[in-house]
């Protein structure tokens, strides 16, 4: 075990766990932003420098500070370590620079873009980038490609985080998926055009962080905000059948997993789930799920019992909830 | 108690005197007033045929714009939508398809643009939402009708057309970012 103190917090964990993931023991004050590492994901983490951390004593034994910023989703807990994260202004100023050059290539069609609205890269340029842009420089750009007849790859929104290489890796099997090339040509490929047979492979829209795989069967149908989500399930030979199903109106726009409050699935869901069952009949309709009051998704009309209450939370204090009445 | 106006009378219930029951001087007194507002500058106007000038920041009916070569702005983003505290705007997105490349900007272009001009309170937050300089208020007046179907604005009558381009450059904002 090793004790580990993240922004004058401390928490026992185990060893071999890693900053990130005790930060995220901690809570979400506390834990450095992502939009490469996905706890379901083996190996994955270390792409985008987002989750940099200041460690200003590395361990007990050894209590020098790290020399440079280390990524907190690689870099496993020594006992004794001190990290620093929003309480270092280094870090604030490394996170800029890294949204900025998350930016640079990105093509800033959010108006057009279906992940709007519940897209990671606009958080985290919200939360943490600067309004302007330095580079003069023409951005990349790609043309759309169909990846199978239900996804599709917009490479110019793409910011390389192989989350979804990843998927096609772990999730599926006998990959067709992967990044060709290297520095800023290298692009997501599916060797050829070639369409993802496997059943698990509609989960690569969930894992994108941002608008670069999107799903056919939703484009442009609707803002994600005009959509109520519902917690529902329905009984799959192949997966947990455990689903998030988006109505508009009456009618289900749109299906995903379940996304926690990192932004990852609980469980991958089949594509048969995913494109196919877009009827109420298909379902058992458990509730509304809970959204955040700071999402956009939140913004649209809701009645106040599935907004998620506002949580206030001071250093060592735990959570005060303010409980909302519901608004007739 | 305190005088509210200088101009208030006590009123007192005394008997009138016999010139005071002729009303004849009251008459004359108060066809003088009538006759002087004869000679006097009119307080209003005869509209339609003149129109009042409004303020430059006066809301009005909305228009959505195209740009210098005729495509609409308006992308379906939905952030007027949002923004709306009366829910006046219901939008519905579309593909442009191949060969529509001069009637919109972008890849996604509104099929279906309705704001009731009876639930929209003229507040502007649409306009300020809008990313694409496409929704305007402008210093148009939504007309009179009879039936409430008939306040629901469509497309039709909000996009401006060609040939009557409508001016919005005073109501454009400059926003400067550090």
């Amino acid at each position: 075990m090793a004790n580990i103190t993240i922004d004058g917090q401390t928490i026992e964990v185990a060893d071999g766990t890693t900053i990130l993931q005790a930060a995220r023991m901690i809570g979400p004050e506390v834990a450095p932003p992502t939009m490469c590492y996905y706890s379901k994901l083996k190996t994955s983490g270390g792409y985008c420098r987002t989750c940099l951390v200041e460690v200003s004593k590395g361990s007990e034994k050894d209590p020098r500070p790290m020399p440079k910023l280390v990524a907190s989703c690689r870099t496993a807990v020594m006992d004794g370590m001190e990290v620093k994260n929003i309480t270092s202004a280094k870090v604030i100023e490394a996170r800029k620079s890294v949204v900025e050059f998350l930016l640079i290539n990105h093509p800033l069609d959010c108006p057009i873009c279906d992940q709007a609205g519940e897209c990671h890269l606009q958080d985290l340029g919200y939360e943490h980038g600067s309004a302007k842009t330095r580079t003069d420089f023409e951005r990349r750009t790609f043309e759309k490609i169909d990846i199978g007849p239900k996804i599709q790859l917009h490479m110019t929104r793409c910011i390389l985080c192989f989350r979804c290489v990843k998927v096609a890796e772990q999730i599926t099997d006998g990959r067709v998926h992967g990044v060709m090339n290297r520095g800023d040509v290298s692009e997501i490929s599916t060797y050829i055009e070639q369409a993802i047979d496997n059943d698990f492979s509609g989960n690569i829209i969930d894992v994108c962080p941002v608008g670069a795989l999107t799903d056919k069967t939703f484009r442009f149908k609707s803002r994600v905000w005009f959509t109520k989500p519902m917690n529902a399930h329905r009984n799959c030979d192949k997966c947990s059948g455990k689903a998030v199903i988006w109505y508009k109106g009456d009618d289900v726009a749109r299906v995903t997993g379940r996304k926690d409050q990192w932004g990852e699935v609980e469980e991958f869901i089949c594509n048969t789930c995913r494109f196919d069952k877009k009827l109420t009949s298909d379902w058992t309709i458990e509730g509304p799920k809970e959204i955040s009051h700071q999402s956009v998704i939140s913004a649209n009309h809701y009645p106040a019992n599935m907004v998620k209450p506002r949580e206030l939370t001071l250093n060592n204090i735990k959570p005060i909830t303010l409980i909302a009445g519901e608004i007739k | 108690m305190i005088q509210l106006t200088s101009r208030s009378k006590v009123v007192v219930d005394k008997k009138m005197s016999f010139k005071e029951k002729l009303y004849l001087p009251a008459i004359a007194k108060g066809m003088a007033i009538t006759f002087m507002h004869m000679f006097k500058k009119a307080a209003t106007l005869r509209y339609p045929e003149i129109k009042r000038e409004f303020a430059p920041v006066y809301r009005g009916m909305h228009v959505l714009k195209r740009d210098e070569e005729g495509r609409e702005n308006c992308t379906a983003c939905g952030l007027c939508a949002v923004a709306c505290p009366a829910e006046a705007i219901i939008i519905d997105g579309a593909e442009r398809q191949k060969g529509e490349e001069h009637l919109y900007r972008e890849e996604k272009y509104a099929a279906k643009y309705e704001i009731n001009m009876l639930r929209c309170i003229f507040c502007g937050l649409c306009e300020e939402a809008c990313p694409k300089d496409a929704i305007y208020l402008t210093d148009r007046i939504v007309e009179s009708s009879y039936t409430r179907n008939s306040f629901i604005f469509g497309k039709d009558l909000l996009v401006e057309k060609m040939d009557d381009r409508i001016d919005i450059s005073k109501r454009k904002k400059e926003y400067h970012i550090d």
